[in-house]
């Protein structure tokens, strides 16, 4: 293993700490601008529904309205992250003709005060013909459905398919096959922060946007291209952003009728989101219905997979067509799998879109393919570890059509979370209604495919270093809580020997930092961004390099080092110059040109879909009330593999965090709908866990040294947020006998599984 | 109705305001005080966000209306520290626990464990976890709030710690 700098695994303390725990942090909804008017939109009521007139004349005329907007009044140009696929790309900003969900968007209001908004908005007349509406994703493929976009044909949006192997022989050949079907709720990413914007006109028709976004410059291009106005008219600002995690990456409605409602008053305009307005129409995780056929020789390895899925995308693609993509890809990761079919088929439901959420894709597949794993190694009579063990990639496979993995601590993972779960000892003593239940997964550290379609890197960092010692950083990445604003100083900060706080920053400004940069998801800032960052620091030590050979007159063959704000001679340390007296020379022998340099990054041959790849396994520890059902987490062990942590506490906030949105998404959280309308709209009805139903929890890292990332770096943000699921579930299996393939776990279900209730 | 005339003292510091019977304290304190620094995660009560303290207790700022603050001591995230380029021990304990990721919910569990803390100086970690049952966070698990709370304890009284 290579040696890295001291600052690398340090867990130095975020930096936009001391602004947070004082208030001083400015989110979206703190910003006031002179002027400012507040936007309201007026939303659907009805599932699916054609429009026939709207009457915006009442509440035009109420005192203190400044504009009202319907679709017909927009460019009426359709947006969507998959621009590589414009057919795909099938919202816009207000309905036009049709409706499709309880929440769609219908038109905006701009008034002087947010009372007098929502009073016009009540004051606009929508007449609508109801159509028939469809719930779920059955009903949505069966022959004669009501099309929900005319384009779609069957509600089928996007197809994918995956093809390799000797499938059906396998199954003929096997020694053991089993099928199943899973069914997986959608649920939401319940970011402490309801969605918000504000756009404010500038010089020249150009506007500029503080938002809520872990995607400033995919906010950026869709909102130029909605507003029809060239791309770098639009700015998108840095804000403190409360949480995301994959709900808050596309162009929504608010951003572009602020912006849009801006430009035609010439005033800012704010927007905020409700939270029962984002539990009732926000985006969320797909819900699935997933076919998994698995075939096992005798010795245990995996030979056959047959994965059919059916996501549940709502009313609009939004990020569908990439969680359709990779859940045929986490279908074969983790596993060596010589034979494997997948299709995959996003299919539209009159309900709010899903997207993006912790995982894309993940948590759905590694539910049935880790429950099927148990099942199968208890039928074959296997230790379910062991069984993981015999099938786990190691260093140097390949996934088939998808990349070679270069590291993988997938095997150690597994012995670790064996022994850190005191695994073999407690299956032993076995107590009633106590039961040990695994789960693994392999994730991805970023994609490689371009569907964004950029014509850009997909990072890119920009360093300038000054003769005070100092240096600053320009990056378009996005921190959302997850902490690329400390890490990525630390990374550079390491590369050129600096301490932490001689770094500045200027982060998330589409004007400002260099292009570009795809944001804040897919688990893939620090590799990619960290990436583009030691790209440019390289080429500001080549800078500074010479003034130190000049001065010593070194030989050619010496090396020199950058540490503690100095540069000096490996072999003769005493030859050494402060860092800041070094970028002082250079710029006296440059004529004063400043030290400036960008680096960038692009996965190259690296396959269609990842750089590098993360493992890990899950063991939890459960007790279950057999008189009630209900379900106690006693603990949780962990044991992952994300390469080296550049930020150790970082790396724990994220599995801490993740394991939290892994129990919710198991135990208690879910959405009850009632003709297309979500019923439980508060965080009273929709239950994320609190400090009291969280598990003590235990974890190891199995370091390995990603040649890919920087200093060694992958991904450890989403791939922690999967096994929970049916390490619970398995767990639950082995305290009860009740084998849950739909999740969440409630007690009904646990007591009928029982046959304790009907 | 017509708007009232009401006092606040906010941080030890007086504020006359005309509000609208309906408003709550958290808009008032946002959108009047420019007092942004307490949060509105969900404006029903269910997360924790708003929490401020007002005579002592903590009480969220969304579910308490801006008139029933008239003449009461109000203590927000503000007005922790002695002054603005000040750290309170609990805020300190939060930067080296780390309990901050995304912050949205960390005005809120400040306030909560400042409640907490000035009526229970000693928590166990039960104590502690009941104590931020009312606030949400969504990024953290809890796990370094917590650890955090137990921190600011011990930095604020570093002898019954000991005894502890
Ligand atoms: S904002 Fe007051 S409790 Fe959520
Ligand atoms: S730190 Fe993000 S909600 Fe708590």
């Amino acid at each position: 293993m290579k040696t890295n700098p001291k600052l690398i695994g340090q867990s130095v303390p975020r930096l936009d700490a001391p602004q947070k725990v004082t208030g001083q942090a400015i989110y979206t909804d703190d910003i006031k601008l002179p002027g400012m008017l507040y936007c309201k939109m007026l939303t659907s009521p009805l599932p699916h529904a054609r429009i026939k007139r709207i009457d915006v004349s009442k509440a035009r005329a109420l005192p203190g309205v400044k504009d009202v907007i319907i679709g017909e009044d927009t460019p009426k140009v359709k947006y969507g992250n998959w621009r590589l696929v414009p057919e795909s790309q099938d919202e816009l900003p207000l309905a036009v003709d049709k409706v499709r969900f309880v929440g769609d968007e219908v038109a905006a209001v701009a008034a002087l005060d947010p009372e007098i908004a929502e009073k016009a908005i009540s004051l606009i007349e929508v007449e609508y013909e109801e159509l028939p509406a469809l719930y779920t994703v059955e009903d949505s493929i069966a022959d004669g459905a009501p099309l929900i976009h005319e384009e779609s044909k069957g509600n089928v949006s996007l197809v994918r398919k995956i093809n390799y192997g000797d499938v059906d022989g396998s199954f003929a050949s096997a020694h053991y096959v089993r099928e199943d079907t899973f069914r997986v709720h959608a649920v939401q990413h319940a970011y402490m922060e309801p969605c918000a914007s504000i756009a404010a006109p500038d010089e020249g028709g150009r506007v500029t946007l503080w938002t809520s976004t872990q995607t400033p410059y995919i906010v950026q291009c869709l909102l130029a291209s909605t507003l029809g106005i060239p791309e770098n008219h639009v700015r998108v600002m840095k804000v403190a952003v409360g949480g995301g995690f994959g709900g808050k990456m596309e162009l929504r409605p608010w951003e572009f009728c602020c912006a849009f409602m801006a430009l035609r008053t010439g005033r800012p305009v704010k927007f905020l989101w409700s939270r029962k307005e984002d539990l009732s129409f926000g985006r969320r995780r797909h819900g699935m219905t997933l076919y998994s056929k698995i075939a096992f020789a005798k010795d245990g390895k995996l030979i056959a997979k047959d994965f059919q899925v059916l996501l549940d995308g709502g009313a609009y693609n939004a990020m569908g067509p990439t969680a359709t993509f990779l859940c045929g890809t986490f279908g074969n990761m983790a596993y060596r799998l010589p034979a494997y079919r997948y299709f995959g088929r996003h299919v539209y439901t009159n309900k709010p879109p899903a997207s993006a959420m912790r995982g894309f894709g993940a948590p759905q597949a590694y539910f049935a393919m880790e429950s099927q794993f148990s099942m199968a190694a208890e039928e074959m009579g296997f230790d379910p570890i062991d069984l993981r063990i015999i099938n786990a990639m190691e260093e140097g496979d390949v996934i088939p059509e998808v990349a070679t993995v270069s590291t993988c601590g997938f095997k150690e993972s597994l012995e670790k979370v064996r022994e850190l779960s005191g695994w073999d000892e407690k299956r032993k003593n076995r107590q009633p209604g106590h039961g040990l239940g695994i789960s693994a997964y392999s994730f991805i550290s970023g994609g490689v495919f371009n569907w964004f379609n950029t014509k850009y890197n997909f990072s890119a960092a920009e360093v300038r270093v000054y003769d005070d010692g100092t240096a600053h950083l320009f990056s378009m990445a996005c921190d959302i809580g997850q902490g690329p604003d400390t890490v990525l100083r630390q990374i550079l900060a390491a590369d050129l020997g600096l301490s932490i706080d001689k770094v500045r920053l200027t982060a998330m400004d589409t004007a400002q930092t260099p292009k570009a940069d795809l944001g804040s998801w897919g688990s893939r800032v620090t590799l990619m961004n960290g990436n583009a960052i030691l790209e440019a620091t390289k080429k500001i030590k080549e800078m500074l390099i010479p003034v130190l050979f000049a001065e010593f007159d070194l030989n050619q063959i010496q090396d020199l080092a950058f540490e503690d704000d100095h540069i000096f001679v490996k072999s003769n340390p005493k030859k050494r110059m402060s860092f800041a007296q070094a970028v002082y020379k250079a710029l006296r022998g440059r004529r004063g040109e400043p030290l400036v340099a960008q680096g960038y990054y692009t996965p190259r041959n690296k396959g269609l879909v990842s750089p590098a790849f993360s493992f890990g396994a899950q063991v939890a520890e459960v007790t279950v009330d057999q008189d009630t059902g209900l379900v106690k987490v006693d603990k949780i062990y962990t044991a992952h593999d994300c390469g080296v942590p550049i930020n150790k506490k970082a790396v724990e906030g994220q599995l801490e965090g993740a394991i939290q949105m892994g129990l919710g998404y198991t135990l208690s959280e879910q959405f009850v709908m009632k003709d297309g309308r979500t019923l439980n709209s508060t965080f009273l009805d929709y239950k994320v866990p609190t400090a009291l139903d969280m598990p003590p929890s235990e974890s190891v890292e199995v370091e390995t040294y990603e040649p890919e990332g920087p200093f060694g770096a992958k991904e450890a943000g989403e791939g922690l947020a999967i096994p929970t699921a049916a390490a619970i579930g398995h767990a639950v299996y082995e305290a009860t006998g009740y084998r849950c393939k739909d999740l969440p776990i409630t007690p009904e279900k646990v007591l009928r599984g029982l046959g304790k209730l009907k | 109705m017509a708007k009232q005339n009401i006092e606040l003292i906010v941080n030890g510091d007086r504020y006359t305001v005309a509000v609208d019977p309906w408003r709550t304290l958290a808009e008032v304190l946002r959108e009047e005080l420019n007092l942004t620094g307490t949060k509105v995660g969900c404006n029903q009560g269910d997360c924790g966000a708003c929490t401020v303290i007002m005579d002592g207790r903590s009480v969220s700022s969304c579910l308490t209306l801006a008139v029933e603050a008239h003449q009461r001591q109000i203590t927000t995230i503000e007005g922790l520290a002695p002054s603005r380029t000040q750290l309170h021990p609990i805020q300190e304990a939060f930067v080296e626990a780390q309990a901050v990721q995304c912050g949205f919910c960390t005005s809120g569990m400040i306030m909560s464990a400042k409640n907490l803390l000035d009526h229970n100086p000693h928590p166990t970690e039960e104590e502690i976890r009941a104590g931020l049952s009312g606030n949400l966070c969504r990024c953290t698990g809890y796990v370094k709030i917590v650890e955090a709370i137990d921190l600011a304890a011990k930095k604020l009284d570093p002898a019954g710690a000991k005894e502890a």
